[in-house]
């Protein structure tokens, strides 16, 4: 584990904050790193939107907020204009295929992946766990904590009736993302992936 | 100034073991009628046979608020207006005891208003004792809600004309499953009435017209506590059941005196208990009452 | 005593400071808790209610702050451990009860989440700026015990030991959350009840004739209780009392009583305050900073380190008691301390009346809203050091 600055945003019921705090148990929990999160709260987390923001590090968090992210996972077009904008140079962005469409950004080397997290979540019977697809896609694509670290997080903050369900969708996130790390990433404002630069 | 009515440190006085003589003389005046509703309290506590050791008292601030201090029982003298929360709180966690609050009309209505109409709603099972002397007496006889229209207090020196609360009305619309008025003319009757509301379950409230010769009457030139007295006998009625629309208090006129409302309503704990039962089965563990160490 | 272990959630969790504060309550053996709505605090109570049911506790919601700060005091005199939970304005309508707490050596715990003020401020956003309310809100002189986590496993960890002090010295006692403890997310480990330490209430044994509710024992200087229903017939009263909680409105007994309940606290202070020092001894400068701050100062302090300063740093766990003892130690030994903390200037007052103008004291003050930059601290750093 690498110091890294996440932000997770969508709307409201995407399970927002649940990826997050899966993200952040696998961290500290599993792995035994250091994993802060702070939400939003107030007048801007009225009206829909829903931002979570984590700091992961292998030394105790001291400063509580994030500054600017290495990474983002934005499940919404919404969240995408409000926040695609602070992601760091050289950063990571993970969208929603299906809802968010990508966009020229004025920031140096970006990636982009996207996964159509909502769809297959979808053909996996529940679309209500399309952020643990997102959260396998995550996994993958960042590298940043070991798969059975996140497949046990998600495992741990599931009722278990629903464990089997949610480790499918971890497992289908993960290995989408698996496969889009060989084709590399999506250049910003197309369709296939490709990486991207300004 | 006329010599009290009852006398509550009498040697020969059967309700001295529920007090603390040791704190005797007490601070209330002659003719005073909050030693008479004390009187009842006692009376009513022996008629009832009420285990001692499982009643607790409260009161606010105020001249009648000074009576948890003379009981010889589990006492609690509290802020000014709390009276009833700290006892929601007593009561919650000891649910076996049986709780009496004992309060002033500008303690429990005024800066006590909004405690008093919940815990009416919520039926949380308490014993309320309104003694009203239609004024703040401790602060020296300044306008309390339960004050008349056209009284001079030591802040409406011409005389009041803001509408007062009819207390009985107020606590039936808020809730309460025993309303009762009497006046401290009315010993026996407001005796028994205590003893009849401690074996009642839920929100109970007796309200006790009371004189305050010091403050009240003197000011309004309406004689001293004897003379109260032979205006309380005058002028009530009893009419039990009486619509407590129509019960509410003038400088002087008519005082409508009797039970009001006797009525069933499951109280808080039962409804909480009942509830949590069904929503959580086996899960649901009872609070027991005290379990700290 | 252990913790009940029928409260006590062992594992490993990632919680937030709020439900840890809960799960630090529950632990220490609260079975009762009153409160009323206030953001950031809410979810302290929230969980509460969740929780109580399964514990064989109870939630009530009353119908104000004031309520709910005075059905905790009625329940402890019950028999139970209770605590109310609040913020801001919620905080300024409980100030009478904490009197009345201190007064009647009522056992019990606050939590307050601050968020910026004055009046309805920033509901949402942090600010340490009721440290000098907790200590003198109230009318007249008493103490309390104040301690401040600075992250979700201290919100467990203080909340426990809050109600042990509290039981120890039957006092109020305040866990001074801030909005940013209190909802941020980390790792939280809940020990197994048996290595939890649980202060027992003091209940006495005394002869029922003679025991006097209010007459000082032990070290501590606190009496014992006894509870509405164990047949002492208490009487607990607000006004001015004797050992047997007796009104008397005598100067001698005012005298007696209120410097009883000053010095049980502080002739206990050295016990009471705790702290985390580091690297004072050689210090040019320290650091004295709490909650949320304390974190951030400390990313002052490493880089200020890393620049070859000399900088020690001291985190008030324990607020009040303020640790003078401390404060007087080492500021005739540094070129300065500087205080840094989400208000205008509070605890910095209390570090300047202790360090007594033995060395510069420098104020990074914070109107609340956000916490410091660690470059504005840092920067108080160097301009003391030079
Ligand atoms: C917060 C607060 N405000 C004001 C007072 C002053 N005060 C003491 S008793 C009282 C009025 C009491 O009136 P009532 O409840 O009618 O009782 P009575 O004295 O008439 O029996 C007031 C205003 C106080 N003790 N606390
Ligand atoms: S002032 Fe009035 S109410 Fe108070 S003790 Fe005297 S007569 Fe009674």
């Amino acid at each position: 584990m690498r110091l890294t600055e996440l932000r997770i945003a969508g709307f409201g019921g995407q399970g927002v904050i649940m990826c997050a705090s899966v993200i952040g148990r696998a961290a500290s929990i599993v792995e035994n790193g250091y994993a802060t999160m702070t939400q939003n709260f107030g007048p801007e987390a009225r009206g829909g939107a829903c931002s979570a923001q984590l700091v992961l590090s292998p030394t105790p968090v001291l400063y509580p907020y994030v500054v600017q992210p290495d990474l983002m996972v934005l499940m919404s077009q919404e969240a995408y204009v409000k926040f695609a904008g602070d992601i760091k140079p050289g950063g990571t962005l993970i969208v929603e295929r299906d809802l968010v469409r990508v966009q020229e950004l004025n920031v140096p080397d970006v990636k982009v992946f996207a996964i159509p997290a909502t769809r297959i979540a979808e053909d996996l019977g529940r679309k209500m766990v399309q952020n643990i697809v997102m959260t396998g896609f995550f996994g993958a694509i960042s590298g940043l904590l070991e798969r059975e670290s996140l497949c046990k997080a998600v495992e741990d903050s599931v009722p278990p009736a629903f464990a089997e369900l949610n480790r499918k969708a971890f497992n289908a996130g993960y290995e989408y993302g698996m496969k889009h790390l060989e084709t590399g990433a999506l250049e910003l404002g197309e369709e296939d992936p490709v990486s991207v630069s300004e | 100034m006329s010599s009290p009515i009852v006398s509550i440190t009498a040697p020969a006085n059967p309700v001295e073991d529920f007090l603390r003589t040791d704190r005797m003389p007490h601070i209330w005046c002659p003719g005073c009628g909050i030693g008479t509703t004390v009187n009842c309290f006692t009376r009513a506590l022996l008629e009832s046979n009420t285990d001692l050791n499982k009643l607790s008292i409260v009161s606010g601030i105020g001249c009648t608020g000074r009576v948890a201090g003379y009981t010889n029982l589990d006492s609690f003298h509290t802020t000014h207006g709390r009276a009833i929360p700290f006892a929601t709180g007593l009561k919650l966690a000891s649910p076996d005891m049986t709780v009496v609050v004992y309060s002033g009309d500008g303690d429990l209505f005024a800066i006590g208003g909004n405690h008093l109409i919940h815990a009416a709603r919520r039926n949380i099972d308490l014993k309320v004792i309104c003694v009203n002397n239609l004024t703040y007496a401790m602060t020296g006889g300044q306008t309390g809600p339960a004050t008349p229209l056209d009284v001079i207090t030591a802040t409406a020196p011409y005389g009041t004309y803001d509408p007062a609360f009819n207390l009985p009305y107020l606590v039936e619309a808020a809730g309460a499953v025993f309303v009762a008025r009497w006046t401290t003319f009315h010993v026996k009757q407001l005796a028994r009435s205590m003893a009849e509301m401690f074996k009642k379950k839920g929100f109970c409230f007796i309200e006790v017209v009371s004189p305050c010769p010091t403050l009240y009457q003197r000011r309004n030139k309406m004689g001293d506590g004897l003379d109260t007295m032979k205006f309380y006998k005058e002028m009530s009625k009893t009419k039990h059941g009486a619509p407590t629309n129509e019960v509410g208090l003038t400088k002087s006129g008519e005082i409508i005196v009797g039970k009001f409302v006797d009525r069933e309503r499951p109280d808080f704990a039962t409804m909480m208990n009942a509830h949590l039962q069904h929503e959580l089965g086996d899960q649901y563990i009872q609070a027991e009452g005290p379990v700290c160490g | 005593m252990h913790a009940d272990p029928v409260g006590v959630l062992t594992g490993a969790h990632f919680l937030d400071g709020d439900h840890a504060a809960c799960e630090g309550a529950i632990a220490a053996g609260a079975r009762f808790s009153a409160g009323y709505p206030i953001t950031p605090s809410t979810e302290v109570v929230e969980r509460f209610s969740h929780r109580a049911p399964k514990i064989g506790a109870t939630f009530i919601q009353m119908e104000d702050e004031l309520a709910a700060s005075i059905a905790i005091l009625g329940a402890v005199w019950g028999g139970v451990k209770a605590f109310t939970v609040t913020s801001g304005p919620g905080f300024s309508l409980m100030m009478e009860h904490i009197g009345y707490a201190a007064m009647t050596e009522t056992p019990c715990v606050f939590i307050d989440v601050q968020r910026g003020g004055p009046s309805t401020g920033l509901p949402t956003l942090p600010a340490q700026a009721d440290m000098m309310q907790v200590k003198w809100g109230s009318h007249g002189d008493y103490e309390i015990i104040a301690l401040c986590p600075n992250s979700p496993q201290e919100c467990f960890d203080l909340t426990i030991k809050a109600f042990n002090f509290s039981e120890q010295y039957r006092v109020p006692v305040f866990v001074m959350m801030d909005e940013v403890v209190g909802h941020m997310t980390e790792k939280v480990v809940i020990p197994r009840a048996e290595e939890i330490e649980v202060e027992p209430r003091r209940w006495t044994t005394q002869d029922k004739s003679s025991f006097q509710l209010f007459a000082p024992c032990g070290e501590e200087q606190t009496p014992e209780m006894a509870k509405a229903g164990d047949g002492y017939q208490v009487h607990v009263t607000g006004l001015t009392h004797d050992e047997r909680g007796y009104p008397n409105m005598t100067p001698a007994v005012q005298d007696r009583m209120v410097r009883r309940l000053v010095s049980k606290i502080r002739d206990n202070a050295e016990k009471i305050c705790l702290t985390e020092q580091h690297d004072i001894e050689g210090a040019d400068v320290v650091v004295v900073s709490y909650g949320i701050t304390s974190r951030v100062a400390q990313r002052a302090v490493e880089t200020a380190r890393a620049e070859g300063l000399k900088v020690g740093s001291l985190r008030l766990i324990t607020a009040w008691p303020f640790p003078e003892h401390i404060i007087r130690a080492i500021a005739p030994k540094v070129k300065g301390i500087v205080v840094a903390e989400l208000n205008l200037g509070q605890m910095v007052r209390e570090v300047e009346r202790c360090a007594g103008g033995q060395c510069r004291i420098a104020h990074v003050g914070h109107a609340g809203g956000t916490v410091h930059k660690p470059e504005q601290i840092l920067k108080a750093i160097q301009e003391v050091a030079r």
